[in-house]
C-alpha cells in the first residue's frame, strides 16, 4: 500500500502565467490546492529607499516603473502628494490632461489585463485584439511625453508640456504604397486630441468585439464563474480596492468618494459585481472600459474649448520655459537651482491616493523640510490582493490558480517595489 | 420561452459561432501588421532615445561642462570632468554616459542650458561587448554629428511647447 501524502509544488517564478516573478509554493492534494504560499521580493528595487536619496522631482521616473502597465497613474499619486505638502494646485487644464491620461492609462492597463488573462485561460486571440488598441494608446503616450511607457510626464504643479498640435505620420515603404499610407494616416491629420477622439469613437465597438468573444463563451464561463469567490465582508477585511472590491459588490471608488483633480465635475458611473467571482470582476473591468472612454470624451471637449497654461508659473517649483531661461538672468538662476538642488518642502506628512486601475495606489510622504523626502511609503494595491491568494485558491484546481492570478491583475513592479 | 431559446442557443454552439464569425471577419480585413525592420511606426518629435552631444554650426562643441545633467540624472549615469582650455573657455575633458544605467527620463536634455546633450530618435542600438554601451565624449559627439539634421528638426517642431 503506497503512502498517500500531499505534494508541494513550485509555481513560478519563471512560469509565463505567473505574470512576472511570482513564486507560489503550492501544497497539493492531487490536483486540489490545499495551501498557496506566495513568495515575493524577486523584483525588489528599493524604490522607496532610492527616493529618500534624491530631490523630489528625480523620483518621478521611478514611479513609472512601479506598476509598469499603468505608468501615469503612479506618477499621479506621487505628484499629488508633493502638491499637497507644498499647498499648490495645478492649472485646471493640467488637471484635465492628467485625468484624461489617467483614464487612457486605465484602458491601457485593462487591455493588458484582458489580453494576458485571456491568454492564460485559453482565449488566445484576445491578446492580439487587445494589443491592437494598446498600440494606439501607446502612440498617445509617445506623442505627449516622448516615450511609449515610462512617461515622466506629470510634474508637481502641472504636466511637462502641452498636448501637441500634430501627430507623427506613417511613411511610404516597400510594403505600403501611398494609398495604404493615406488610410493609416487618416486619423493622424489633426492634433493629438483629434487622434484620441477618433480612438474614443472607435473603442466602444472594440469592447463589443471583446465581449462577443468572451462574455457568453462557454469555455470562458467555465473557467471563471464561481472561481475565487470573495464575499463583500472578506473583501473589505482583506484590504481589497479597485475592481477586486467592486467585483464583490461594494461600491467604492476614490474618484467618487474622495474626488481628486476634476473628477467631481465629470459624469461617469461605477460598475459593481454581484457574486465576487472571476467572472464578475471581468464584467466590472469591461464596464470600466466604457466608463473611462466616457471620461476621456468629456476631457477632450473641455480641453478643446479651454487652452491655457499646463504648469504653474511659480519658478520656485517649476522650471521656466527655455526661452525665458535663455533671455533672463533671474530665470537662469531658477533653472540652475531647480535642476541641482530642487525645491524644499515644508515639514509635514501627507497621504495621497488615486484610483489606480488596480485599486487604491497611495503615497505616504514625510518631509523634514529638506529637498528630498524623509520617508516615502508606497501603498500598492496588488500587495493586498496577493495576500489573499491562499484564501482565494484554497480548494480549487491547479489550473484555477492561473485564473485567480489573472483576475487579481498582479504586476510585480508594484508589489515588490 | 426564454429557456427554450437558451437551450437551443447552447445546443447549437451559438456564442462560439458568433465568436468565430468575428475572427473570420478579421481574416479578410486589411492587416495592421508593420513589417518592422523595413518599415517603422511613426515617431513623435519628443521621442527619447540614444543620447548625443551637439555642436554649434561653426563646429565648436556646445557643452560648457556646467554639470547640470550630471546633477539631475536620477540614475547617476553621467560623469563629467572639465578643464579650462588655452583660449579661456571651459569645456569637458570627459563626458561619459552609462547607457546600461540610464532610464531615459529626459531630464538631462531638459536641464541642458545650451541644448548640448539631447536624446535622438535612435532606439535600435546595441552593444556586442562589455563596455559598448558605455558612451564617452567621442561616441556622443559622433552621434550628434551623424543625426544633427533629425535632432534639429525635432527640436524645431517641439520648441513651441518647451
Amino acid at each position: 500500500m503506497p503512502e498517500i501524502r500531499n505534494m508541494t509544488m513550485n509555481f513560478g517564478p519563471q512560469h509565463p502565467a505567473a505574470h512576472g516573478v511570482l513564486r507560489l509554493v503550492l501544497e497539493m492534494d492531487g490536483e486540489i490546492i490545499e495551501r498557496a504560499d506566495p513568495h515575493i521580493g524577486l523584483l525588489h528595487r528599493a524604490t522607496e529607499k532610492l527616493a529618500e536619496n534624491k530631490p523630489y522631482n528625480q523620483s518621478i521616473g521611478y514611479m513609472d516603473r512601479l506598476d509598469y502597465v499603468s505608468m501615469m497613474c503612479n506618477e499621479h499619486a506621487y505628484v499629488l502628494a508633493i502638491e499637497k505638502l507644498l499647498g499648490v494646485t495645478p492649472p485646471v487644464r493640467a488637471q484635465y490632461i492628467r485625468v484624461m491620461f489617467d483614464e487612457i492609462t486605465r484602458i491601457l492597463n485593462h487591455l493588458l489585463w484582458l489580453g494576458s488573462h485571456g491568454l492564460d485561460i485559453g482565449a488566445m486571440t484576445m491578446f492580439l485584439y487587445c494589443f491592437r488598441e494598446r498600440e494606439d494608446l501607446m502612440d498617445c503616450y509617445e506623442a505627449v511625453s516622448g516615450t511609449r511607457m515610462h512617461a515622466t510626464y506629470y510634474r508637481p504643479g502641472g504636466v511637462y508640456r502641452d498636448l501637441p498640435d500634430s501627430m507623427p505620420q506613417y511613411q511610404t515603404s516597400q510594403w505600403k504604397n501611398d494609398n495604404d499610407v493615406a488610410q493609416l494616416n487618416a486619423n493622424r491629420q489633426g492634433s493629438l486630441l483629434d487622434y484620441i477622439e477618433s480612438f474614443t469613437d472607435r473603442f466602444p465597438t472594440c469592447v463589443d468585439e471583446y465581449e462577443t468573444l468572451l462574455t457568453e463563451n462557454r469555455i470562458w464561463k467555465q473557467r471563471t464563474v464561481g472561481i475565487g469567490v470573495v464575499t463583500p465582508e472578506r473583501a473589505m477585511s482583506l484590504g481589497f480596492t479597485g475592481p477586486m472590491l467592486r467585483g464583490s459588490g461594494i461600491e467604492w471608488d476614490l474618484r467618487k468618494k474622495q474626488p481628486y483633480e476634476v473628477y467631481d465635475q465629470l459624469d461617469f458611473d461605477i460598475p459593481i459585481g454581484v457574486n465576487g467571482d472571476c467572472y464578475d470582476r471581468y464584467l466590472v473591468r469591461m464596464e470600466e472600459f466604457r466608463q473611462s472612454n466616457r471620461i476621456i470624451k468629456q476631457c477632450i471637449d473641455w480641453l478643446r474649448a479651454n487652452p491655457g497654461p499646463v504648469i504653474l508659473d511659480d519658478h520656485k517649483i517649476t522650471p521656466p520655459t527655455r526661452e525665458e531661461m535663455k533671455d533672463d538672468m533671474e530665470s537662469l538662476i531658477h533653472h540652475f537651482k531647480l535642476f541641482t538642488e530642487g525645491y524644499c518642502i515644508p515639514e509635514g506628512e501627507c497621504y495621497s491616493a488615486v484610483e489606480h486601475p488596480k485599486g487604491e495606489f497611495g503615497i505616504y510622504l514625510v518631509s523634514d523640510g529638506a529637498n528630498k523626502p524623509y520617508r516615502l511609503k508606497i501603498r500598492a494595491p496588488g500587495f493586498a490582493h496577493l495576500s489573499s491568494m491562499n484564501e482565494m485558491v484554497k480548494g480549487h484546481m491547479l489550473s484555477d490558480v492561473v485564473a485567480v492570478i489573472g483576475t487579481q491583475d498582479i504586476v510585480f513592479g508594484e508589489i515588490d517595489r | 420561452m426564454q429557456k427554450i431559446q437558451q437551450y437551443f442557443q447552447s445546443l447549437l454552439l451559438w456564442e462560439l459561432v458568433k465568436g468565430l464569425q468575428l475572427t473570420g471577419k478579421y481574416l479578410f480585413k486589411r492587416k495592421i501588421t508593420i513589417q518592422y525592420p523595413e518599415e517603422k511606426t511613426p515617431m513623435s518629435p519628443r521621442f527619447r532615445g540614444l543620447h548625443a552631444l551637439r555642436r554649434y554650426p561653426n563646429g565648436e562643441e556646445r557643452c560648457i561642462a556646467c554639470k547640470l545633467c550630471e546633477a539631475v540624472c536620477p540614475a547617476v549615469a553621467i560623469t563629467i570632468d572639465s578643464e579650462q582650455r588655452e583660449d579661456g573657455t571651459r569645456r569637458t575633458t570627459r563626458y561619459d554616459i552609462d547607457l546600461t544605467k540610464c532610464i531615459f527620463c529626459g531630464f538631462c536634455e531638459e536641464s541642458c542650458p545650451v541644448d548640448s546633450i539631447v536624446e535622438t530618435h535612435v532606439f535600435e542600438y546595441h552593444g556586442e561587448q562589455r563596455g559598448d554601451l558605455l558612451m564617452n565624449k567621442q561616441k556622443l559627439l559622433a552621434n550628434g554629428d551623424k543625426y544633427e539634421k533629425q535632432i534639429a528638426e525635432a527640436r524645431e517642431k517641439d520648441s513651441l511647447y518647451r
